[in-house]
């Protein structure tokens, strides 16, 4: 590298930890001459940065703000950014992390949902932005000779996010925008849950017992018998044919492989 | 191809295929219905615009029934809203109806 690339590498290190900490000195080339007026106009700069950080993540995450408050998400959002800064200039999908974060932030610990209600939400927001696929009807089966059937793998759809939640997180998702009664949600019961765009609209769809371990196999590349043989061993009275037709009435499931791993291998 | 130890047969999956594919085909599930954009029937906060950040629609609707926000209905269901009245699911107040186009009442200030 250059002495001019390199300096500059370093002028721009110095410049983002700088950003992010106020307590960082602000590089020498741009305090230089930089008395008064420009070396505010660096902190303005800097509370900019974290302002629309904030309101990033307040707009992709609206009921965990709803449940917490404007205050309280502000000072938390302000910690997490300083944690979690983006690694891309992208913010569509700003604060993945940030249900991890709310789970080990102590001042969250009062609302002990709240991190999955966060995951939730970024799935949703996932979806919203994945890719569009055409899901298949489940007729598309009945092609499929029966002997074929245990090796087939299912192309699932780019959008489709799973969500296991100790808490009903779901219903208490729903309640939070009025489309549910939250005085009839029993929290000791956990749910699991497919977040998923299968056209314009996303939608979060509650899964049947066994639902999240099942799809998740799927997803993984596990065969449709090997993933039912798995669900079986996790819980006898798994129902195949509930969760095929689950998967299919999400508009999960956008292609057929014929042909699982084992049989490629011999091609 | 039997392997040892299996407890889910071919003829198993084979058969809750075949019952899941025919349970299906007496029901339409929801989300193989035509939709159609719907302008003027959705609560505020609760239109299907919802992109979040760095989009144009991330603050959803802010005022009830916003003739510029829009909600997925079924095809064909749109223009009942405000219409066919006797129906709860198709009730509006007053006398809004449902619009395929972006229509200017109901507007935030």
């Amino acid at each position: 590298m250059s002495p001019q690339a390199d300096s500059l590498a370093a002028l721009q290190q110095a410049f983002s930890a700088a950003l992010r900490d106020a307590a960082q000195p602000v590089p020498a080339p741009i305090a230089v001459g930089a008395e008064g007026p420009a070396a505010r106009g660096f902190d303005v700069y800097r509370n900019n940065v974290a302002v629309s950080l904030i309101e990033a993540l307040e707009a992709a995450f609206p009921v965990v703000l709803r449940l917490v408050g404007a205050d309280f998400f502000k000072a938390t959002a302000r910690a997490y950014i300083a944690e979690e800064p983006p690694r891309s200039p992208v913010l569509l999908l700003y604060g993945r992390g940030f249900g991890d974060f709310l789970e080990t932030f102590p001042p969250a610990a009062g609302v002990p949902y709240l991190g999955d209600m966060a995951r939730l939400e970024w799935a949703q927001l996932y979806a919203y932005h994945a890719s569009d696929a055409a899901p298949l009807e489940i007729d598309c089966l009945s092609a499929v000779p029966p002997a074929e059937l245990g090796s087939l793998c299912f192309v699932l759809h780019p959008s489709l996010h799973l969500i296991r939640s100790r808490w009903p997180v779901v219903s208490l998702w729903a309640a939070s925008g009025g489309a549910a009664d939250e005085t009839d949600i029993d929290m000791k019961s956990g749910q699991e849950a497919a977040v998923i765009r299968p056209a314009l609209k996303v939608e979060t769809r509650l899964l049947p017992p066994g639902g999240h371990d099942f799809i998740a196999d799927l997803m993984e590349g596990a065969t449709l018998g090997a993933a039912a043989e798995r669900a079986v061993e996790r819980d006898p009275a798994f129902d195949l044919a509930v969760h095929l037709q689950g998967l299919f009435e999400i508009g999960a499931v956008t292609a057929l492989l014929p042909s699982g791993p084992d049989t490629q291998t011999l091609q | 191809m039997a392997e040892k130890g299996k407890v889910v047969s071919a003829a198993m999956i084979a058969g809750a295929v075949a019952l899941a594919v025919s349970a299906t085909a007496q029901v339409t599930p929801a989300s193989a219905q035509a939709k159609e954009k719907c302008y003027g029937i959705s609560l505020a906060g609760q239109n299907d615009c919802a992109a979040g950040p760095g989009t144009t629609c991330a603050g959803t609707s802010t005022v009830d029934y916003q003739g510029n926000a829009w909600t997925l209905v079924p095809a064909g269901d749109c223009l009942k809203y405000g219409v066919e009245e006797t129906t709860a699911d198709f009730e509006l107040p007053g006398d809004r109806k449902g619009s395929l186009e972006a229509i200017d009442r109901d507007l935030p200030a």
